[in-house]
């Protein structure tokens, strides 16, 4: 089990490299032109822009800045704001609480909805529930998050005003973003729950189980549902990419003061180094993630123990 | 001699023979497949929208009866039979817009996964005909791409440019897209080169790119279609993400997603703004989705993900 | 010694289906007494599995519905009873062990969970104590090292194994009686002797009634008491094993007994029955066997024979078993 966990944490370590170099790239080699001028705008003075490329390393040659950038990271080191001169990854570590807290509770929605949608869909299989679930999953997966929000805004901030347009710091301000961003998942997550459950309740073992005597719910919360969640646990993984990316729209949506909106606010304001180091930051969240339910296939499916 | 060649290929061609019952097959189950068939209908009329545009837009969609002739009454006016989705600041009428919005969308759509295509089908046919190496840095690339959030990346891909635009966009999701048409074509490919028809078209001196086209493509058509359209979908769901953001598609460009942006300055005083645009976008992609997963279950139901 | 304990009449299981009504069990009848071993044999298609579903009431409704008849466990109609009063005979008093032990096992728990899950759920015994129990059970049906056995999950054990630890579950609560699905069909033909030897002494020590579901007379020869042979959700032969074998009235029966491979590899006498089970809806109107009896009469094709009592203990559906020699 322990070599287990190294070897695919030592897996993810070049693909974290991989993700680090091509923001490299993009950022320091593909901007046309000198990043601080373009970042600084017109009222830049050439002394003080000379200071600030000397002070980032940036006239150095490209593979040692390359070399400098990829050793900071691992050492926690994400470069420093052009506009605010702070280290992004302290600036980064504020907004993430809000973050955090937003993806977590959305993910919390999700998950209890769509496995419950999902178990009740798959029990009765073409009932008018399992239906409206469905039909309700397939709208829920073609929704724009932003959209959703927008449309829970008009309802319960701006008609029914129970709520608040947006913003941070209380329970109601998190209620509807959080929905938002957790209708999309849970969508998901339903319609892999059903149709893994539908699969799972169909082997031999479910048949075993019912011989045994066991209550149908023991059955199906105990021996089948128990084996439906080992695929519904990669979906959750591979929709986390979605999730983080919907964070970024979410928190522009609501006002959300996250990490998210740091970044489009970096975009806009062309921080470049500001902007390289929450996507790299938000992308190796969601390797570590990633490798996180790559380890809990191990728990839930004692058959990759051994392989 | 080469002609000989070409007679002993076609003969031992037995992929193609084996291809076209499946395709009818596969038809004929999508057929009896309801919400396939949906989602069919959503993407016809959403193609038909698009092609005859002009003759559905009532109004120019870039005419601004305010800017340009100072009708300022035109401004902001909810829903009427004239203006069945009411008009921006601007005057514009946003039903046109929507009509047009159309055109972007499925440009978005078909435009990237063209890239996406000319990218992945060579880059998964190299690694699994040669392995090796280049299968290893081709399949690196692949992992590194794929762990990449699909948002994220494209956010940062459209950073760098100082003038974002709609044909940023295209490029944008177009460079990010491939991975998961390389790793099919790449497993494919693995899969179909021990077999014994490949070995002797191999022997009979086709070359590779003929091989790889001639055999390896048309047999892995299924999953491309379906990772296609659901690709379409996604880079749709991008663009307008991004427009949304402010990252993508800039004004007067008639995208959904930038009209989405522009609406959420009126939630409270003209919300019908929001309305039609996201609705767009739900039709839309519920079409593609539909459509997506009922070929994914008639072509491979195998293939989930 | 004649008690009986499971009695089954007119049992009717229809699937109700797109195409049409399945009778996949249509009027079966048979007894088994305690201690006594029942084998029914059949191909597949016969009828024979949905038979033992019925009992334990395991067919997935809908399509499946058990429309007419009753099922008799020591003299009460387990049909009459609620779904929660019959859990507590099912696994209790009455256990089946399935054809295929490779999927039959839940591949997340360990063994020793899954037979001490009936224990708990029948006998009342805590977790520890129905882990010891089940270490017993194990060490009955012969798995080495129960002790470390116990805390292994199924995809350790080979298909021998874990078939050991299904009969070690279903034995677990003492059942009167024990459903054997074609319980060594996916087994090598080694590991399934020794399953059967199993299967002999356990009955022997427990007193167990067993009813077996084979597809092969050879099983059937080595452990059962009693043979009902079923084709087209019919029993149409019905006797003791031994009468059975040596003088079989319906062909259906001798062209099985036929096709049985014998150790003198003497493959002149191999003759597998013409033709394959029709699907549900082509069978003949008649006879459900007519289209492949070599005997067959226009009467076999328009008429359904009905079952008759050849001599004391055997029954047989057959219009012309009188006429027919069949004896080897």
């Amino acid at each position: 089990m322990l070599t287990y966990i190294i070897r695919k944490s030592f897996m993810a370590v070049p693909i974290l490299i991989g993700i680090a170099t091509i923001t490299f790239l993009l950022n320091f080699v593909f901007v046309p032109g000198d990043p601080v001028r373009i970042a600084m705008g017109n009222h830049g003075d050439p002394a003080t822009i000379e200071m600030i490329r000397e002070e980032m390393g940036l006239n150095d040659p490209l593979y040692i800045q390359y070399g400098r950038f990829v050793g900071n990271i691992f050492r926690g080191d994400l470069g420093i704001s052009y506009t605010t001169r702070r280290p992004v990854f302290e600036m980064i570590m504020e907004r993430l609480p809000a973050t955090a807290m937003l993806a977590v509770s959305s993910m919390v929605i999700a998950i209890l909805l769509g496995v419950t949608a999902g178990i009740i869909s798959a029990i009765k299989p073409n009932s008018i529930l399992d239906y409206l679930f469905m039909t309700g999953a397939m709208i829920g997966v073609s929704m724009p998050v932003y959209w959703l929000g927008l449309i829970l805004i008009v309802i319960f901030a701006v008609n029914l005003n129970v709520l608040p347009v947006g913003g941070y710091g209380t329970f109601a301000h998190l209620v509807l973003p959080a929905i938002a961003l957790g209708v999309r998942q849970a969508a998901h997550i339903a319609r892999m729950t059903r149709s893994s459950m539908l699969e799972v309740i169909d082997k031999d073992y479910i048949k075993t189980a019912r011989a045994k005597g066991l209550s149908e719910k023991v059955v199906v919360i105990k021996h089948a549902l128990r084996n439906a969640l080992i695929p519904v646990i990669t979906v959750i993984g591979t929709q986390l990419g979605y999730l983080l990316g919907g964070t970024v729209l979410t928190e522009v949506t609501f006002s959300w003061p996250g990490v998210g909106r740091m970044a489009i606010d970096a975009v806009n304001r062309r921080d470049f180094p500001l902007i390289q180091g929450t996507v790299l930051f938000l992308a190796a969240i969601f390797i570590v993630v990633n490798l996180l339910v790559d380890l809990s296939y191990g728990v839930l499916d004692p058959r990759i123990r051994y392989d | 001699m080469s002609s000989v060649n070409t007679e002993i290929e076609e003969n031992i061609n037995l992929p193609e023979a084996k291809v076209e019952s499946p395709w009818k097959d596969a038809w004929r189950r999508l057929k009896k497949n309801k919400m396939a068939m949906i989602g069919l209908v959503i993407m016809v009329a959403v193609v038909i929208v698009a092609v005859f545009a002009p003759f559905i837009a009532p109004h120019d969609p870039f005419y601004s009866p305010v800017m340009e002739d100072g009708r300022t009454e035109l401004s902001l006016i909810g829903p009427t039979w004239n203006y069945p989705f009411g008009t921006d600041r601007l005057g514009r009428d946003l039903f046109s817009r929507v009509v047009y919005g159309t055109r972007i969308s499925l440009m978005v759509g078909i435009i990237t996964q063209m890239i996406a295509l000319s990218i992945g089908i060579p880059l998964g046919a190299l690694a699994g005909y040669y392995g090796g190496w280049v299968d290893e840095i081709i399949s690196y690339l692949i992992n590194v791409f794929l762990a990449f959030p699909f948002i994220l990346f494209a956010i940062a891909i459209m950073s760098v440019f100082q003038d974002p635009g709609i044909d940023k966009v295209f490029i944008a999701l177009g460079i990010i897209s491939w991975p998961g048409l390389a790793r099919i074509v790449r497993g494919q490919v693995m899969a179909l080169k021990e077999e014994e028809y490949i070995e002797a078209a191999k022997s009979l001196g086709a070359n590779d790119a003929r091989i790889i086209f001639l055999h390896v493509i048309p047999n892995c058509l299924a999953p491309i279609i379906v990772t296609v359209t659901l690709g379409v979908a996604g880079a749709i769901l991008a663009e307008a993400g991004l427009s949304f953001l402010g990252l993508g598609a800039q004004p007067p460009t008639p995208s959904w997603g930038l009209m989405l942006s522009t609406g959420r300055a009126y939630l409270r005083s003209n919300p019908y703004m929001m309305w039609f645009p996201g609705l767009a976008i739900m039709i839309t992609i519920l079409g593609l989705n539909l459509f997506g997963d009922g070929l994914r279950d008639v072509l491979d139901p195998k293939m989930k993900d | 010694m004649s008690e009986k304990i499971l009695e089954v009449n007119n049992l009717k299981t229809h699937f109700f289906i797109n195409k049409g009504v399945v009778k996949a069990v249509d009027g079966v009848s048979f007894s088994i007494n305690k201690g006594e071993t029942l084998g029914i044999v059949g191909e597949s298609g016969s009828g024979k599995s949905v038979t033992s579903s019925s009992v334990m009431r395991l067919i997935p409704t809908p399509p499946g519905k058990i429309v007419d008849g009753e099922i008799l466990f020591k003299g009460e109609n387990i049909l009459n009873k609620s779904m929660d009063e019959f859990r507590k005979i099912r696994g209790n008093e009455i256990a089946m062990i399935f054809q295929e032990p490779m999927t039959s096992l839940n591949p997340v728990y360990t063994i020793g969970d899954q037979i001490a899950e009936a224990i708990q759920l029948h006998q009342g015994l805590d977790k520890k104590e129905a882990l010891k129990k089940a270490v017993g059970m194990l060490e009955k049906v012969g798995i080495p090292a129960p002790e470390d056995r116990v805390h292994e999950h199924p995809h350790q054990l080979s298909g021998g194994m874990r078939q050991r630890v299904m009969i070690a579950m279903a034995l677990s609560c003492n059942p009167e009686l024990l459903i054997a699905d074609e319980p060594t069909t996916a087994l090598d033909v080694t590991i399934q002797a020794q399953i059967l030897e199993l299967m002999r002494e356990l009955r022997d020590e427990f007193n167990t009634a067993i009813m077996l579901i084979t597809h092969d007379l050879g099983v059937i020869a080595e452990v059962a008491d009693k043979v009902a042979v079923m084709y087209g959700g019919r029993v149409v032969e019905q006797t003791d094993v031994k009468t059975l074998f040596k003088n079989p009235k319906h062909p259906y029966t001798a062209g099985l007994i036929n096709s049985i491979p014998t150790l003198e590899g003497d493959s002149g006498r191999l003759e597998p029955i013409e033709g394959n089970v029709p699907d549900p809806f082509s069978f003949p109107e008649g006879c459900k066997f007519a289209n492949r009896c070599p005997f067959a009469t226009d009467e076999c094709m328009t008429k359904e024979p009905q079952l008759e009592k050849a001599e004391k203990g055997h029954d047989v559906r057959c219009h012309r078993w009188e006429n027919l020699d069949l004896k080897k």
